[in-house]
């Protein structure tokens, strides 16, 4: 592979405290120099071809990671494919995505979880199988969580059928702890969900749907941090780590910020859409504002920003969820959940916690890369440090563009973003030294 | 790296989107949509086409048609959509879900375009699922007329109560006089133009047509179309609406006012969950069933019910002796409402029935002629042909 020179460029590393010019030389898929503008030893003195790229008045920032991306390969590959995700992730500037296993069948195996990783697969960007935490996601029997991080597994969850049986929450929560994993879970107790489909209150009420109370996510939230509570008093050995999947209420918040204060491991992520809309987006049954958990009231919005801006969430996530434009052609409640959110979420970041709320830009970027590469240890990713996986995004943090779901990378459009301004145009995307993604301009 | 909180009140968040329905101007997919004069205009033209030569009035809508789909049992509404589109002249014709190739699988969308691929002009929905018209409506582009959607909306329903209650209704002592003449007992005929004291609709009706006036809703209001609808609608013209029922069949979040709820500066809605005051304060009383089919696994006493909110002739002349007494049908009689009252003479529960025919009339031929902007079209199309 020919070495990749990044020149003249503005490297922003919130993980290694840099923010300033910079020339990165990029080689082996690692990065291999990083020097003052037009200081690059290799570049001046060698020999060999180089490729170089100017990434003049643009920001160089580790490449994007995803902890929650649903790639729908195996088996709905209608939906999207490991190509096709990875095609979206790498123009919205991601370099890692983790796969969660919702697949068909669930991936609940080393077979499966190798399957995905395979170059066959056509992937643009790295993607980190998340396991299934329990066989076929039943909630029933725990997985061999130590197989499964051999074979490339980053962390267990029953992500969308969420461990309710407390005595299966524990052990998983106790085996992912030995084998040094996370156990991601879905907080939604479903025995208060029956046929909802959006968040109760009374929007529901007026639109006549049956809605999906706030308390189902929070208490079960309350009763996983219980269960790592007891754990780290049975075996204070053990260090369980407990992530919660796409937070959208405040209760929930709350009880993670209070988790943490209690010394816990304990951290969260929360999506896009959620720190941006609100039940009122559903609007006269737009399904491409259905989603699990379900868009949420105001107040729970923006309790959401202040998470995010005081440093309590962890980590931005999309829970990117693919689905074919006839499966949200239908009626409200029958819809699917979900909605697609590669290519808009550092847009969107960047249009409104970063402009519009201010946050600085070094921590909107770290919410996106440096902080869920240390939430699920991915060793040399979310930072450009010499030796460090060469994952770079490379875009103009001024520049405003519109988001055209028909122009997506991904083969579904289903998103509620479609026409909305953005910030900060990707430029490049290079995943492990190779270019990605190279935006037309 | 603390960072300091914008205060709640200046964080500027993206706007809801302004909702690009109804695209076509004959729909009825909310009571909603219509306005104050649109409601009068119906009204109005209503009793107009209730009161015309049959003969004339079957070359308003002339072989035009017009389909009926039904996903859901209906007795009433269907036969009354279809009564009045025939009336007018039009084609009808029924696709339920049980006769259909929705029972193989044909989507809602699909559905909907074959039958305007048919040559339906308008479309009469009935759908168990809230905000089906809407999804039909964004698919065929044709005029879709909401003939009750899951738990959501029914708003020729709320149409007919308001005709119904303004037909009892005596504006110059604001008060409501139930039953059709000064002999309560005798039989009640169902011909048009024999209902309630008054013509509902003759004048105009504005924001304090029904000021004085106070309804009760009472029952399973949470999974109740009618009471939503109705809700939406009376409010706006000046009535005070009492909600009543127990907690898990009338949740709190019922009276929240909304931003896209009712029209501020109404006497709106309050809950109150003791049935005797609540009558005590009425001059209209609405009943409605409890919607077995939509509990989903709610558990329910009924005799606890029956007790709270069952009205019997004994708690009808205790506190509301001279109340109108409405239900939007199916009655369950011996449940929340007994057999005497049904048939007593309070009750207006067949003349609503019948009402609805002549709103259907008024509301379907504004589907195809799209008459509320433009009334010149029916004096065209009533002209007895040459």
């Amino acid at each position: 592979m020919t070495p990749l020179a990044l020149l003249n460029g503005h490297l922003l590393d919130p993980a290694a405290g840099v923010d300033a010019p910079k020339d990165l030389l990029l080689q082996d898929g690692r990065v291999a120099e990083i020097a003052s503008p037009g200081k690059l030893k290799h570049a001046n003195g060698a020999s060999a071809p180089i490729e170089t790229l100017d990434a003049s008045g643009l920001i160089v920032a580790p490449g994007l990671i995803d902890l929650h991306v649903h790639l729908r390969e195996p088996g709905q590959a209608y939906k999207e494919t490991i190509a096709t995700g990875t095609a979206a992730a790498a123009a919205g500037g991601f370099t890692a995505i983790c796969a969660m296993p919702n697949t068909t069948p669930v991936n609940d195996s080393p077979e499966i979880t190798r399957w995905m990783q395979s170059p066959d697969r056509g992937a643009r960007v790295r993607v980190f199988p998340i396991a299934a935490a329990t066989r076929a996601s039943k909630g029933e029997a725990l997985n061999d969580y130590a197989a499964l991080k051999a074979a490339g597994a980053v962390a267990v969850t029953d992500d969308g059928r969420p461990i309710l049986k407390d005595s299966i929450m524990r052990e998983s929560l106790a085996a992912a702890a030995r084998a040094g994993l996370a156990v991601i879970q879905h907080a939604e107790d479903t025995r208060l969900t029956q046929g909802a489909s959006m968040n109760l209150g009374p929007v529901s009420f007026r639109l006549g749907l049956r809605g999906m109370p706030p308390e189902a996510e929070s208490q079960l939230v309350d009763r996983d941090i219980r269960l790592v509570s007891e754990l780290r008093e049975t075996h204070p050995q053990l260090s369980p780590h407990l992530h919660v999947a796409h937070l959208s209420t405040s209760a929930a918040l709350a009880a993670v910020r209070q988790a943490r204060r209690n010394g816990l491991r304990v951290t969260c992520e929360v999506a896009p859409h959620h720190f941006l809309l609100t039940e009122e987006h559903v609007g006269l049954y737009n399904t491409h504002a259905k989603m699990n958990p379900p868009l949420r009231s105001e107040q729970d919005r923006d309790a959401l920003i202040e998470g995010i801006l005081s440093g309590v969430v962890d980590s931005i996530a999309t829970d990117h969820a693919p689905h074919a434009q006839h499966e949200k052609e239908v009626e409200f409640e029958l819809a699917p959940n979900g909605i697609t959110g590669l290519e808009t979420a550092l847009g969107l970041a960047l249009r409104w916690l970063h402009a519009e709320w201010k946050l600085p830009l070094g921590r909107v970027l770290s919410l996106l890369s440096a902080q869920p590469a240390a939430l699920l240890n991915l060793k040399g990713r979310g930072t450009l440090t010499l030796g460090s996986y060469a994952d770079v995004v490379v875009f103009d943090p001024k520049s405003e563009w519109t988001f055209h779901a028909s122009a997506s990378r991904s083969k579904a459009k289903n998103t509620p973003f479609d026409g909305w301004p953005m910030q900060g145009a990707v430029r490049w995307t290079i995943a492990e030294g190779r270019v990605a993604f190279a935006s037309n301009s | 790296m603390p960072t300091a909180t914008p205060a709640r009140r200046t964080l500027h968040t993206p706007p809801v989107p302004a909702s690009p329905f109804p695209y076509h101007p004959g729909s009825l997919l909310s009571i909603a949509d219509l306005t104050v004069d649109d409601v009068g205009r119906l009204l109005a033209r209503a009793t107009e086409l209730e009161q015309m030569d049959p003969l004339q009035r079957d070359r308003i809508l002339l072989k035009r048609r017009i389909a009926l789909l039904f996903y859901e049992a209906s007795t009433r509404t269907r036969t009354s959509f279809e009564l009045a589109a025939k009336a007018l002249g039009a084609d009808t014709t029924l696709v339920s879900n049980l006769s259909s190739s929705i029972e193989k699988g044909e989507s809602l969308k699909d559905t909907g375009l074959t039958l305007r691929a048919l040559g339906a002009e308008a479309i009469v929905l009935r759908h168990n699922s809230s905000g089906a018209p809407w999804l039909l409506e964004a698919s065929t582009r044709l005029p879709v007329l909401n003939a009750g959607d899951g738990m959501h909306e029914h708003p020729t329903q709320a149409l007919l109560d308001l005709r119904t209650i303004l037909a009892h209704f005596d504006p110059a002592t604001r008060s409501v006089v139930a039953g059709p003449s000064s002999d309560p007992g005798c039989p009640r005929s169902l011909a048009f133009g024999d209902l309630g004291k008054h013509e509902p609709g003759a004048d105009a009706v504005n924001a304090t047509t029904l000021a004085g006036l106070t309804l009760t809703i009472a029952g399973d209001i949470l999974h109740s179309r009618v009471a939503r609808s109705n809700m939406l609608l009376l409010p706006r013209l000046g009535a005070r609406v009492l909600l009543c029922g127990p907690p898990p069949l009338l949740p709190e979040v019922a009276a929240t006012p909304q931003r896209h709820g009712p029209v501020a500066g109404g006497p709106g809605i309050e809950i109150l969950r003791d049935f005797d005051s609540a009558l005590a304060q009425s001059q209209a009383v609405m009943m409605l069933r409890i919607q077995a089919e939509r509990l989903a696994g709610l558990q329910l006493d009924l005799d606890e019910y029956k007790a709270a909110y069952q009205l019997t002739g004994q708690r009808l002349a205790a506190h509301a002796p001279r109340a109108l007494v409405l239900h939007p049908g199916p009655i369950i009689r011996g449940m929340e409402i007994t057999a005497g009252v049904a048939d007593g003479p309070q009750s207006a529960i067949l003349e609503q029935v019948t009402h609805g025919l002549a709103i259907r009339m008024a509301v379907m031929e504004r589907a195809l002629l799209q008459s509320a902007e433009n009334p010149d079209a029916n004096a065209q199309n009533t002209e007895p042909l040459p």
